[in-house]
């Protein structure tokens, strides 16, 4: 659809202009962020402030890491984003085919009483589960970071609702030669959902990685900080080092942006399906 | 939206002749087994601790000894609270200052992106590099950005001769200046998805449009945007739930001591104050379940009063 067919060189260049000015505003704040990051301290303080370092500090990204334990926040991030991914996109799809295409009794009230999951905000749960967390003794692991995550009401509603919408031939042809439900659901349900399990993926990383309030309730060591925690006590000890907390704050969301740069059309794809069915 | 959510789902029968009870059974099993991990998974860790607080929230509790009941104590406190009911309203500062801007931003945006122009994939890249970056790093960036005497901002402002208000540390500027960084990272994600509404309006319209000799601005009113209202619908639900949630840039953004806290206190934050550090339990669940009924009730009345403006093709 284009609602400007008729509109000439001049009404292209004002839409052109105007998207570049939002773009810049947009980007503005990430342009600053490098800048200060290559700063020196004395030089991120100078009034008026300066576009550009004066001399460049690559070293500000080295003595984060001597700093904090930055490495450790990278890896329990990952495991923990990796961890969730993992679990859902396996539970969820198993459930999603059983309530999509398998016919047992109570199963449109389970799953309504799935939907009920998704309205109820996390922080009604939050104080309840940090007390059935810490009775199985798990505050401060790697159980509660992930275990938890690896159930979603979202996710099986997701791709529930993807596999209603995939043929049945498929499946009855693949019963009558004798395939087990399992085998139906691994060899023909899941290689025709890609998109939709892509999406999901794509979901729980961006909500694994960038988490904070979970992890700010469920850990307290040193040792089990994911980055958000790490990097923001970074900034209540260096709270007037711009430079280092600039490498540190860009350190810790890079990853998630250039995964983002590669991945574009699965993410705004993912985001504009689930605009859409949701 | 709702028209999707058909919960019969029972596949047709199959047309071969099937030993019906040995096979139906054999399918109930598997269907069973399939969903065991999430039901229990969701049971034990939304739907008990979901019904465990609505019971805490009508006791006093410090998280270790048991619970005393005490009826509708901490509801009745709550109201009398001066931290509660200023958090409660700016929280809904933050949504009606926050909400409209973005999506009222994000539908002009998503109208400009839907031109057939070059550089669209490029321009939407940086539309939405915001909505992905951790909002801890988005929340110290914005703090730089609006330090008063160092910051871009006030720089910038002050080329231009305008006031420099003192962001962070001015009740009268403090949740404004949150707001803006919502709005700011929020624009990506309502542009996409009104940007995929816009693409699913058939052409056809247009044509009919042009034929009947439409002008610009009567296409945009009389047709774009009627036909966008289910993906509007969605946005602004989405929105106000999301909204009524914040918690990150606050933690991020405000030091904890601050008196400028009073301005920026939001609900979410009030709840793992008095839980996590007062250890207010019973107080905090009745904080979350207030939250919970108030997100239920403006949800309900969003979906109650579509009827009146969303037009479904």
């Amino acid at each position: 659809m284009n609602t400007s067919t008729h509109s000439g060189k001049a009404g292209r260049l004002t839409v052109h202009i105007l998207l570049a000015v939002g773009a810049l505003l947009m980007i503005m704040p990430f342009l600053w962020m490098i800048s200060t990051s290559f700063k020196s301290f004395a030089d991120s303080m100078s009034v008026p402030p300066k576009w550009l370092p004066i001399d460049w500090h690559p070293d500000n990204y080295l003595r984060v890491i001597q700093t904090i334990d930055f490495g450790t926040y990278y890896l329990n991030t990952t495991l923990v984003t990796l961890g969730r991914t993992a679990g859902q996109l396996i539970l969820c799809s198993l459930a999603a085919y059983s309530f999509a295409c398998l016919r047992f009794p109570f199963k449109n009230t389970i799953f309504l009483a799935l939907l009920a999951v998704l309205m109820v905000p996390s922080q009604v749960v939050m104080i309840p589960s940090f007390v059935i967390m810490r009775e199985f003794n798990w505050l401060d692991t790697f159980y509660v970071l992930i275990i938890p995550g690896i159930f979603s009401a979202f996710g099986t509603f997701l791709l529930r609702q993807f596999f209603m919408t995939l043929p049945k031939d498929l499946e009855e042809a693949a019963k009558i030669d004798g395939c087990s439900y399992f085998r139906i659901y691994w060899n023909i349900y899941l290689p025709l959902s890609k998109a939709a399990l892509v999406s999901l993926a794509i979901f729980t990383i961006l909500a694994s990685w960038n988490d904070l309030l979970w992890p700010l309730i469920m850990t307290s060591s040193e040792e089990m900080r994911v980055l958000s925690i790490g990097i923001s006590s970074f900034q209540g000890q260096h709270s007037t080092d711009y430079p280092l907390l600039m490498a540190g704050a860009l350190m810790a969301t890079l990853p998630i942006i250039i995964l983002f740069i590669f991945l574009q059309r699965y993410f705004i794809e993912g985001i504009a399906m689930n605009g859409i069915k949701g | 939206m709702s028209s999707y959510i058909t919960v019969n789902a029972d596949p047709p029968k199959a047309k071969t002749k099937r030993k019906v009870g040995k096979l139906a059974v054999q399918e109930a099993v598997w269907g069973f087994i399939f969903i065991l991990p999430v039901v229990l998974g969701l049971g034990l860790f939304y739907m008990a601790p979901s019904a465990a607080s609505l019971f805490l929230s009508f006791t006093s509790w410090d998280g270790l000894s048991s619970p005393q009941f005490i009826g509708f104590d901490n509801f009745a406190n709550l109201m009398k609270d001066a931290k509660f009911t200023g958090s409660m309203l700016n929280t809904m500062l933050y949504t009606i200052g926050t909400v409209p801007l973005s999506v009222s931003i994000a539908t002009l945006l998503a109208v400009l992106l839907n031109q057939k122009i070059k550089g669209m994939v490029f321009y939407r890249t940086f539309y939405f590099i915001p909505v992905i970056t951790m909002p801890i790093a988005v929340g110290m960036v914005w703090k730089w950005l609006y330090n008063s005497e160092f910051g871009l901002i006030n720089h910038v402002l002050g080329v231009m001769n305008l006031p420099q208000p003192n962001w962070l540390f001015d009740e009268r500027f403090a949740l404004l200046s949150i707001v803006l960084v919502s709005v700011w990272s929020t624009i990506g994600y309502n542009a996409v998805i009104l940007l995929s509404g816009l693409q699913g309006i058939s052409g056809s319209y247009y044509e009919a449009a042009s034929l009947d000799g439409a002008g610009k601005m009567y296409k945009f009113f009389r047709i774009t945007l009627p036909l966008l209202t289910p993906s509007l619908f969605f946005v602004l639900v989405m929105s106000f739930i999301n909204s009524f949630q914040v918690f990150d840039l606050i933690f991020i953004m405000m030091d904890q001591q601050t008196t400028m806290l009073e301005s920026t206190r939001t609900v979410v934050y009030s709840i793992w104050e008095d839980g996590f550090k007062y250890f207010n339990m019973g107080y905090a669940s009745a904080q979350a379940f207030i939250l919970f009924i108030v997100i239920l009730i403006i949800t309900m009345v969003q979906m109650y009063i579509q009827k009146r403006w969303v037009h479904y093709q």
